[in-house]
C-alpha cells in the first residue's frame, strides 16, 4: 500500500502529464529540422528513392556521406553567397546600432524642442512595413546612379586620381552592398532607437551630470560612459538585427542583386531540386550554421533583448 | 591543391566585402565626429542649442529620407499609372484600386491575408502560452531543453524553413513518397495528395500558416514564460488556499497578470503576418489561391512592371496597419506618463 503511494507521489513529482505534453510538442517541433539534417548526409539515390525517416529506421545499412556538402559548396555559389551575406549583415548590424545609439542618447539625456514629437513619430514608424518604402527607395538609388554615371562619363578627370577607379566600371550603388546597408539601417532604426532609449532611461543620470560638471563634453560622455554602460542592450539588439539581416530575403533580393546572398542562392537551389534533395538539404544546413551558432552562443542576450522591447 | 585554388578565386569577393565593411563603418564614425566638430565651432549658445541635433539628425535624415518620404511617394504612386513604353506617369485617381477590387484573384488575396491574420497570431500566442505554462511545471532541465528546441526556429530564415517543410509536404506522382505527410497517408492506405495545391477548405493556405506558427511560437513562448515567472507567488498561493483548481488559478489569477505581454506578442506577430512574404513566395509563389499582399506587391512590381498597382497594394496594407500604429503610440504615451 505504502509502496504504491510512494510511487504515485514520485509520478506526481515527475510531472508525467506535463512532461508528455512537452515531449509531444518537442517531437513535432524537431521533425522539420531532423528531416533536413538527415537528408543532408544521404546519397542522391537514397534521397530520391526513400523518405529520410527510413534512414533513421535503419541507420547502419544507410549510406551516410558528406558528398552533398562538397557538391553543394563547389557547384552552387554558396561560398561567394556566404561572403556576400556577411558583407551585407555585418555593417547592416554595426551601422544602425551606432546611429541608433547616438539618437537614443540624444533622446534620453539631452533636452530640445519637439523631443516628444519626434520620438512619437519614431514609435509610430516601428510598425510601417518595409514594402511601403521599397519602390521609391529603389527609384531613388537608380536615379542617383544615373546621375553619378553621367558625371563619371562626362568628367572622368574628377575621378582619375581615385585608386581602383575604372571608367569601364563606373561607380554605382544599386545592387551593391551599400544600398543594402542603407535600407536595412533605415528600416531597423525605429526599433533600435526605441530599445536603446528604453535601456538608457535606466542608467543613472547623476553619473552623467557629474561628468558634465567635470568638464566632459556630451560627445565624450557618449563614447566613454554611455556606450560602455549600454553594452547589454547593444548586444541584444545586435544579435536581433544580425539574425534578421542574415535571414532576410526581400531587401537582399531587391537591393543587393549583384551579390546573391544565401537566402537567394538557397531559393534558386530549391527551384532545381531535380538535381537532388540532398543538395538542397546540405545547402540549407550551410546557410543555418552562422545564425544557429550566434543564436545558441548568445541566447541569453537575445532573450533579454526580446523581453525588453518587442516589435518588428 | 584544388581546394586552395577554389578558395583563392573568392579572394576578390572577400577583399571587396572587407574593404566595403571597413570604409562604411569608418565613414559613419567620421560623420558623427564631423557633426560634433562643426557644432563646437559655433558660438557657445548656438552650440549648446544645436548639440542634440548632432546626435539625432542623422537618424532623422535616414528615417525621413528612406522611410517617411518614400512612403508618401508610394501613396502618390498608388494614384498613378506608369506607361510601360514611355515610362511616363499619369495621374489616374482611384483606377488602380478599382481594378484591384474588380479582380476576383485580388479578392482571394485579400481574404487570404485576413485568414492569416485571424489564424497565425492567435495560434502562436495560444501555443506559446501552453508551452510556457507546461514547461513551468517540469524541472529546470526539461524546461531548458524543451524551450531551446521550440525557440530554435527563431534563428532560421523563412527560406530555409520553407526547404525544411518541403520534406513534409512534398508530393511525388510515383509510388515512393519522400514527403513525410504523404508517406503517412499512403501507409494508412490513402492516396498521395499534392498538399500545396489543395484549395479545399483553404488547406494549402493553412499548411503554409503552420510553418509560420512553427517559426513564431518560440518567440511567444519566451516572452510569455518570462511574464509567467514574474507573476507574484503569493497570488497563486492565495488562490490555491481558497480552493481554486489549477484551471481556475490559470484563467482567473495568472492570465489577467500576463495580459499585457500576451497583447504585445499578439501585435508583434500580427504585424509580421500582415506583410508575410517569404514563406508564400518560396513555397507556392502565390499560386493555387495562396497569394497574399506581400507577394502580390512584389509580383506586380517586378514581374508585371505595374508600379501603380504595386503601390496601391501597399497602401491597402498600410491602411490596415494604421490602427495598430495609433495603438502603439497611445500605449507608449501612457507608459511615459507612468515614468
Amino acid at each position: 500500500m505504502s509502496r504504491t503511494h510512494s510511487f504515485a507521489t514520485k509520478l506526481k513529482k515527475f510531472r508525467l502529464g506535463s512532461s508528455l505534453v512537452l515531449l509531444a510538442l518537442m517531437v513535432f517541433w524537431s521533425i522539420p529540422t531532423l528531416g533536413l539534417l538527415v537528408t543532408a548526409f544521404r546519397s542522391k539515390d537514397e534521397a530520391f528513392n526513400s523518405g529520410w525517416w527510413t534512414a533513421l529506421a535503419s541507420p547502419f545499412t544507410q549510406d551516410w556521406t558528406l558528398e552533398p556538402f562538397s557538391e553543394a559548396l563547389s557547384a552552387n555559389g554558396l561560398v561567394p553567397s556566404f561572403i556576400a551575406t556577411a558583407a551585407v549583415a555585418i555593417p547592416a548590424t554595426i551601422l544602425p546600432i551606432m546611429f541608433a545609439a547616438f539618437a537614443a542618447y540624444g533622446f534620453t539625456f539631452l533636452n530640445f524642442k519637439g523631443k516628444e514629437f519626434w520620438f512619437s513619430i519614431i514609435i509610430g514608424l516601428m510598425v510601417v512595413p518595409m514594402q511601403a518604402a521599397l519602390v521609391p527607395v529603389l527609384q531613388l538609388f537608380v536615379g542617383f546612379d544615373s546621375w553619378l554615371g553621367d558625371l563619371q562619363f562626362n568628367s572622368p578627370e574628377l575621378f582619375r586620381w581615385v585608386p581602383f577607379w575604372d571608367e569601364n566600371y563606373p561607380w554605382h550603388i544599386t545592387g551593391e552592398y551599400v544600398s543594402g546597408w542603407i535600407v536595412h539601417s533605415a528600416f531597423a532604426m525605429p526599433l533600435a532607437v526605441y530599445i536603446l532609449r528604453n535601456y538608457m532611461m535606466t542608467l543613472p543620470t547623476a553619473l552623467i551630470e557629474a561628468a558634465r560638471v567635470d568638464g566632459a563634453s556630451y560627445y565624450q560622455i557618449f563614447w566613454k560612459l554611455v556606450i560602455p554602460m549600454s553594452v547589454p542592450a547593444l548586444a541584444s539588439f545586435a544579435i536581433f538585427q544580425f539574425l534578421w539581416v542574415w535571414n532576410d530575403y526581400l531587401v537582399a533580393f531587391v537591393f543587393v542583386g549583384n551579390h546573391p546572398v544565401l537566402t537567394y542562392t538557397l531559393l534558386s537551389m530549391l527551384g532545381q531540386y531535380s538535381q537532388g534533395w540532398q543538395l538542397v538539404a546540405a545547402g540549407s544546413l550551410f546557410t543555418l550554421i552562422v545564425p544557429v551558432v550566434v543564436f545558441f552562443g548568445l541566447q541569453r542576450y537575445f532573450v533579454r533583448g526580446l523581453t525588453s522591447g518587442s516589435v518588428k | 591543391m584544388d581546394e586552395q585554388q577554389d578558395l583563392s578565386t573568392y579572394l576578390p569577393d572577400l577583399g571587396f566585402a572587407l574593404t566595403s565593411i571597413v570604409l562604411g563603418v569608418l565613414a559613419s564614425i567620421f560623420l558623427y565626429w564631423l557633426l560634433n566638430f562643426l557644432v563646437n565651432l559655433l558660438p557657445r549658445r548656438a552650440a549648446s542649442a544645436l548639440q542634440p541635433y548632432a546626435f539625432i539628425a542623422p537618424v532623422l535624415a535616414l528615417v525621413g529620407g528612406f522611410l517617411v518620404w518614400p512612403t508618401i511617394q508610394t501613396m502618390y504612386l498608388s494614384f498613378t499609372t506608369t506607361s510601360q513604353d514611355t515610362g511616363e506617369q499619369t495621374f489616374t485617381g482611384f483606377d488602380n484600386f478599382a481594378s484591384l477590387f474588380g479582380d476576383p484573384d485580388f479578392i482571394t488575396t485579400l481574404s487570404n491575408n485576413l485568414l492569416w491574420i485571424l489564424v497565425v497570431p492567435l495560434a502562436s500566442v495560444v501555443l506559446g502560452l501552453l508551452i510556457a505554462t507546461v514547461s513551468n511545471n517540469v524541472g529546470p532541465i526539461r524546461e531548458k531543453v524543451a524551450k531551446s528546441i521550440i525557440f530554435l526556429p527563431m534563428a532560421i530564415s523563412f527560406v530555409a524553413a520553407s526547404t525544411m517543410w518541403r520534406f513534409l509536404y512534398h508530393y511525388d506522382a510515383g509510388n515512393t513518397q519522400i514527403g513525410l505527410l504523404n508517406a503517412v497517408v499512403t501507409s494508412l492506405g490513402g492516396d498521395a495528395v499534392p498538399w500545396l495545391q489543395v484549395t479545399n477548405f483553404k488547406l494549402n493556405d493553412l499548411l503554409l500558416m503552420v510553418i509560420v506558427i512553427w517559426l513564431n511560437t518560440g518567440f511567444a513562448m519566451v516572452l510569455l514564460s518570462a511574464a509567467i515567472k514574474a507573476v507574484p507567488e503569493e497570488t497563486v498561493e492565495a488562490a490555491s488556499i481558497d480552493g481554486a483548481t489549477g484551471r481556475q488559478t490559470f484563467f482567473k489569477i495568472v492570465l489577467p497578470q500576463i495580459r499585457a505581454t500576451a497583447v504585445s506578442v499578439f501585435i508583434t506577430v500580427l504585424i509580421a503576418v500582415m506583410k508575410i512574404f517569404d514563406v508564400v513566395y518560396a513555397m507556392t509563389g502565390g499560386n493555387y489561391e495562396t497569394n497574399v499582399l506581400g507577394v502580390a506587391f512584389i509580383k506586380n512590381y517586378f514581374e508585371f512592371g505595374d508600379t501603380g498597382k504595386a503601390s496601391a497594394i501597399v497602401v491597402l496594407l498600410m491602411l490596415a496597419i494604421i490602427p495598430i500604429m495609433i495603438y502603439q503610440v497611445r500605449s507608449y504615451r501612457k507608459q511615459e506618463e507612468l515614468r
